[in-house]
């Protein structure tokens, strides 16, 4: 029966061809009943997860897990002064604020006075803080008007509304065009086709101090624009649609920039997780 | 098999999705952000193709790495600086001064 549905998709023409043709279908099949059980699994899965009234999450641990509150007890308790929830919270955050604005402005040293100016503003704002956004995004936003402010102050920083956008775009649309074969026959495949690499976590990988010196290093050397969106969506967990909210980006840019970071990345990484193949 | 045949072949069984498309389309995958009919042209291509496969699963891996990057370490220095800053501001009887951040 599967067969005759594969012929009748290749049409009249099946007749003529080598048995290589039959042969490379045949042998596939697997491959095809494979994928098209796990689209109807996963749709079943999803439909009876909703009727439910579930949803998939694996997130890791977050601050709000090891003070042990929910967002509103821990807004409230960040209204109220509670010292040990502010601790525990500028504890929590700093070093991503901190990364994120390394981003914005030329040093280190500025970064560490953006973060500080980033509390002060939770510290002055907080008791008008409405929930209406999450109290990271509100976060992550007063950071990046602090940051902008002190990049545009700062005299090596060029405005990033205008340069990054451009020197983005100017990259063009086909990153990847250098893997792929550029015409003829094979066009539009793999010159060197990826291998598989070696089943090692990235725990394991990160170890190793030229590894993680390579992906900081790559990600550092980044444009603006695309290091911000790789930074919140990537390194620090945050939602697509938080990431649009907090750089004032629209979600397609914001992917954009996203998938070209991470083939920036994913090229660097290669080095370190490769086999001994090549 | 000849590589020539086997292109033509994909093509014939995978709409027109080349392996550059497939690498292009990867983040937009991930993110669920295809539509029903390229989701699944996407995944008859996985299902025929060894080397997108492996780059999927490379981009995934590289994901996680970047996801497992420590936070970039605060010096103590700046920790105590805004310890003693919360103080100050929790003392001071008026905290309805400075500018106002919207959320
Ligand atoms: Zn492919």
């Amino acid at each position: 029966m599967f067969e005759h549905f594969f012929f009748f998709l290749l049409g009249h023409g099946i007749y003529q061809v080598e048995p290589a043709w039959i042969k490379y279908v045949l042998c596939h099949r697997p491959l095809i009943v494979i994928v098209g059980l796990r689209i109807i699994l996963r749709s079943v899965v999803r439909v009876s997860l909703y009727y439910v009234g579930l949803t998939i999450s694996s997130s890791p641990l977050t601050v709000h897990d090891r003070l042990n509150l929910d967002e509103p007890g821990l807004v409230q308790a960040l209204q109220a002064g509670d010292e040990r929830v502010f601790a525990a919270v500028m504890d929590w955050y700093s070093g991503s604020l901190l990364r994120l604005a390394l981003s914005y402005v030329p040093s280190r040293a500025v970064a560490e006075e953006v973060v500080q100016e980033t509390w002060m503003g939770v510290f002055e704002g907080i008791h008008r803080f409405e929930s209406r956004s999450s109290f990271k995004t509100w976060l992550f936003r007063i950071l990046t008007n602090r940051a902008k402010t002190r990049g545009i102050r700062e005299s090596r920083y060029e405005p990033f509304g205008l340069s990054a956008s451009s020197t983005d775009a100017d990259e063009g649309p086909s990153l990847e065009d250098s893997l792929f074969v550029a015409e003829g026959s094979g066009e539009g495949h793999w010159i060197d086709p990826p291998q598989a690499w070696e089943p090692d976590t990235p725990e394991r990988v990160l170890l190793s101090k030229e590894c993680r010196a390579a992906i900081e290093q790559a990600i550092e050397s980044l444009p603006a624009t695309q290091r911000q969106v790789m930074t919140l969506r990537d390194i620090e967990g945050v939602s697509s649609e938080e990431v649009c909210n907090i750089l004032e980006i629209s979600e397609t840019n914001q992917r954009v920039l996203l998938h070209r970071a991470r083939t920036k990345v994913r090229r660097e990484l290669a080095p370190y997780v490769q086999g001994d193949k090549r | 098999m000849d590589t020539n045949l086997k292109s033509k072949l994909m093509k014939y069984m995978v709409g027109n999705f080349t392996c550059r498309e497939i690498a292009r389309l990867v983040t937009d995958y991930l993110d669920g952000s295809l539509t029903l009919g390229e989701r699944v042209r996407f995944q008859l291509h996985l299902g025929l193709c060894f080397a997108c496969r492996n780059y999927l699963r490379q981009m995934k891996y590289t994901i996680a790495t970047l996801r497992q990057l420590p936070p970039e370490p605060v010096p103590p220095h700046v920790k105590e600086e805004l310890l003693k800053r919360f103080r100050t501001w929790k003392q001071r009887p008026s905290q309805s001064s400075g500018k106002p951040e919207t959320d």
